[in-house]
């Protein structure tokens, strides 16, 4: 068994990283210049590190499978960004921000990590000012705070309902401000097929022009992965069409160990299905819990009524519905973790009260909220005797600068104005906490090969705290990377360029076109899409937001066979050497028939429940996740060994060394 | 709904491209206009034939990669919106809907409805940043307080998705309401002031050498923008020029 070595440094919490920092070894500027480092994905990990790099001097390469960096799935993140800053003054802190992190990942997180991570938070907010991202501002010029879910302060950045956008243009301007200058050369609409090991270290990847379809080789002394999630493997997701696992499975298959796959976010409110047309799912930012409160009906005959279209949520009186995460959470109420309030709205929705056709959705109700804002509106106008309808268009105003766009697109979506009437809303597959396992310098077990993001396991434990996954992107990308390549490339400094001649290279790109020429030579019957809405059902229904044994027995079972018939009847148009988006999509879809199965055996073999991870066999009396810290207290890693349901699991074990993990309660 | 589809055909940059007739059944009131299109592609796959070939990704209307023309307007009818977010209640039984890629001589076709957008990436290369490096001793992000309207104003500029479809309008083939959108934002931010000039000479030089057309005030970006970008922005960036211009060295 391989020793997983974190390389997490000893001492105390807060001076880790400095510790850390004063003892790896540095690159200097001159040698700098003689390194070539490669960047797969350009969202905020990607951008961030790629300009970041470039600026220290190394010669870096970009890779992104959209026409443009600037359309990387990190610019869909909506509600904001944490940092400990304190600037409203209520008691928060690094470690505030590092304790918040660690409980709302159920305890199933990395310490260290989680500290750096909450270090450098405030770091993120001045550099992204200094790039000129326009954060929500108050009237005094200063910025603006909002409170996300899980936490007791008031600590998210925001950029309207579009933060992640914001981010990402800022990270993308400074990337691009490197093209400009040349140290940076970025390649879209590229796909990379394979990461090349020479001697142990990755040295280079494969990557398929997707324009032309040719097959390109390039080297490097180091690869950095900032791939994203892979929320796809359940087709429906809230992730953008392309996202994908392809990418971190390949280095998977080179000898990357896959960490914590089974940890899956289930956002709680997200725009319900529509119909089997649905192709993805439409988030509703989390930052609507803030003010919107989730009710469904208390009298299971008012959830007929409604689902039978004879009565709507507004002619439900007060006294009969029932607020269940106020009822259940009074200290947290409507803003406990996102896998808390999912699970919830589950159990609602199974005992019958929920409010849509489908009986899957629960009402997010702003009426109070408008009236509240109207009420306070009024009485910074001196509006004497205001009338109901009078307060109901001050809040309504208020509430539309506050969250206008997110109504919009709710309205555009569902065909229903929700300053009327209550948003109808259920959870949905949106982040992966699970991903390449890497070590404290964000290095896989494949050395040179590093991972970043949503890409990597590290820092969110088995669920993640919302405006987190963008601390994180940039965290990692900004302040960490630019950091701990160094140790690694240090021993570069007299390679010389990578020679893409040699074997190891042209040995993948025969694997590589050996494969893409196997899903064009199937020529069945059956579109990709097919296929990925199936694999995507069996994960949905038995490794979605509840999971058992019996069922993911079964699913892994069924994957098998959807992988078998997929490999003898999956059709793919086109050719290899032309713009095939059918195949790009094949190839995809191969890799999560694959990851899927792993999926299911980790959750399989994770016999407790803890956060985004359910099992129902483990629940305390009030159905709340029941976590077993003797046996689990560490992160699965699992190697590849040639066939996705005979992987090996490797154990980090968790020390906990300054919190005292307990039950979780947000009673 | 019953619908008849014209989609134009094109199967690389050389080929002269046409328009052809798909009928196509069973479409839904709820669907977008994108799985509309998923719907006719699955069913060309299972015949065999080519599917047609467009840009989509997030398919929530802020990754700027969907770019039809619809019954000649750039991301179909509706404001505010782009094609992913057009949803088939707009549409009734019966129509017949023409699909065409946005058509600028910036915007090379690469297959059917997909274009190559990269000059945008090459304007913003040109200029469209703060030159400032990672920095790991940065001052506070509250030391330099930001007026509330400037910020806001800020921000609408910064929302441009770089989708293209005010390219794809202009009857010039102008990107002056993206070029703008940056110039602006960064102008009205304190942060962006001290290279404020020669950003806006830079990208403005980089935007002629694309061969995008020059602004003659019709408008008819503003209107078809997805993020309702105001045309004030390219007032503020011809500002920006004419002083740029005016005090080069």
């Amino acid at each position: 068994m391989t020793q997983l070595d974190s390389k997490v440094p000893d001492g105390p919490l807060e001076q880790k990283w400095t510790k850390h920092k004063n003892s790896i070894r540095v690159v200097n500027p001159a040698n700098k210049r003689r390194i070539d480092v490669i960047v797969v994905g350009t969202g905020l990990a990607g951008a961030s590190a790629a300009a970041s790099l470039a600026e220290l001097g190394y010669n870096v390469k970009t890779f992104c499978f959209q026409d443009s960096p600037r359309r990387a799935h990190s610019i869909a993140a909506q509600g904001g960004i944490n940092a400990a800053k304190n600037y409203q003054n209520d008691n928060d802190s690094t470690y505030r921000l590092f304790y918040d992190t660690i409980k709302g990942g159920d305890y199933r997180a990395r310490e260290g990590n989680v500290y750096r991570l909450a270090e450098v938070s405030a770091n993120i907010i001045d550099q992204c000012v200094a790039q000129g991202v326009p954060f929500a501002r108050d009237y005094g010029g200063l910025l603006d705070n909002r409170s996300f879910g899980g936490v007791l302060v008031s600590r998210t950045f925001y950029a309207r309902g579009q933060t992640g956008q914001q981010l990402l243009l800022g990270a993308y301007s400074a990337l691009m401000r490197q093209v400009g200058t040349g140290k940076v050369q970025q390649f879209s609409r590229h796909e990379m097929l394979d990461v090349v090991i020479v001697d142990g270290k990755a040295r280079g990847i494969i990557a398929r022009d997707l324009i032309t379809g040719r097959i390109e080789r390039h080297g490097a002394h180091a690869v950095l992965l900032c791939t994203g999630g892979y929320g796809n493997v359940f087709f429906l997701s809230t992730n953008a069409m392309g996202s994908n696992v392809t990418a971190a499975w390949k280095a998977h298959k080179r000898g990357a160990f896959m960490a914590n796959p089974c940890y899956t976010q289930i956002h709680p409110t997200c725009i319900p299905v529509s119909g089997d047309h649905q192709s993805k799912l439409t988030l509703m930012s989390e930052s609507l819990r803030n003010d919107g409160r989730i009710w469904v009906p208390k009298k299971k005959e008012d959830a007929e009524a409604v689902r039978a279209g004879t009565k709507k949520g507004v002619d439900i009186p007060e006294e009969d519905r029932d607020y269940y995460l106020e009822r259940r959470y009074p200290s947290f109420g409507n803003l406990v973790p996102r896998d808390v309030a999912s699970r919830a709205a589950k159990e609602r929705c199974d005992a019958g009260f929920g409010v849509n056709k489908t009986g899957e959705a629960v009402y997010l109700d702003f009426s109070s909220a408008i009236e509240r804002y109207g009420r306070t509106e009024a009485s910074v106008r001196k509006i004497e005797d205001p009338s109901t309808e009078e307060i109901i268009r001050l809040g309504r105003d208020v509430v539309s600068a506050k969250y206008g766009n997110l109504f919009d697109m709710y309205a555009n979506i569902a065909g229903e104005n929700p300053y009327e009437r209550p948003m109808k809303i259920y959870p949905a597959v949106h982040y992966t906490m699970g991903g390449l396992w890497v070590d404290y310098n964000l290095q896989t077990t494949v050395p040179g090969l590093y991972a970043l993001g949503e890409a990597n396991f590290s820092d969110h434990g088995a669920n993640r705290l919302g405006a987190s996954a963008l601390m994180q992107g940039l965290a990692d990308g900004y302040f960490v990377i630019p950091y701990t390549i160094g140790d690694h490339l240090a021993a570069d400094i007299r390679t010389g360029p990578i020679d893409t001649e040699r074997q190891e290279f042209s040995d993948a790109e025969r694997a590589v076109r050996e494969r893409i020429d196997k899903l064009i030579e199937v020529q069945g019957s059956t579109p990709v899409d097919v296929f990925h809405k199936r694999l995507g059902k069996v994960m949905w229904d038995k490794c979605g937001m509840a999971r058992n044994a019996e069922g993911l027995q079964q699913a892994i079972q069924e994957i098998r066979q959807i992988r078998e018939e997929f490999w003898k009847d999956v059709r793919v148009t086109g050719t290899a050497n032309a713009f095939n988006q059918e195949l790009e999509k094949a190839g995809r879809v191969a890799d999560f028939l694959e990851l899927g199965e792993l999926m299911c055996k980790d959750a399989l073999e994770r016999q407790e429940s803890c956060g985004g991870h359910f099992r129902e066999e483990y629940q305390t009396e009030d159905g709340e996740a029941l976590r077993n810290d003797t046996d689990f207290t560490y992160a699965a890693a699992w190697e590849w060994t040639g066939d996705p349901g005979g992987s090996n699991l490797h154990k980090e074990d968790l020390d906990y060394q300054f919190v005292k993990p307990t039950q979780r309660s947000y009673k | 709904m019953k619908l008849t589809l014209k989609i134009w055909r094109q199967s690389g940059p050389n080929d002269k491209g046409r328009m052809e007739t798909y009928p196509i059944d069973g479409i839904e009131e709820d669907m977008s206009f994108l799985e509309m299109i998923d719907v006719l592609n699955l069913q060309l796959v299972r015949e065999g034939k080519d599917p047609i070939a467009f840009d989509h990704d997030c398919r929530e209307g802020i990754c700027g990669m969907c770019s039809m023309f619809i019954n000649g307007e750039a991301h179909g009818p509706g404001r505010g919106i782009t094609t992913c977010q057009l949803h088939m209640r707009r549409f009734k039984d019966g129509d017949t809907i023409f699909i065409e890629p946005w058509r600028s001589g910036s915007f090379p076709v690469i297959k059917d409805l997909v274009v190559d957008r990269g000059a945008f990436d090459r304007i913003q290369a040109a200029g469209g940043f703060v030159s400032v490096n990672t920095n790991g001793n940065l001052v506070d992000g509250n030391a330099l307080p930001i007026a509330k309207d400037h910020a806001d104003t800020a921000f609408d500029a910064a929302t441009c998705i770089g989708c293209g479809a005010c390219v794809a309008t202009c009857p010039n083939g102008s990107a002056m309401l993206f070029v703008a959108a940056k110039v602006s934002q960064l102008s009205l931010l304190p942060q962006g002031r001290p290279e404020a000039k020669q950003r806006a000479l830079a990208m403005v030089e980089q935007m002629d050498k694309e061969g995008f057309g020059n602004c003659s005030n019709t408008g008819a970006c503003e209107v078809e923008c997805p993020k309702e970008i105001s045309l004030e922005h390219i007032a503020r960036m011809n500002r920006e020029y004419m002083a740029a211009a005016m005090t080069k060295e």
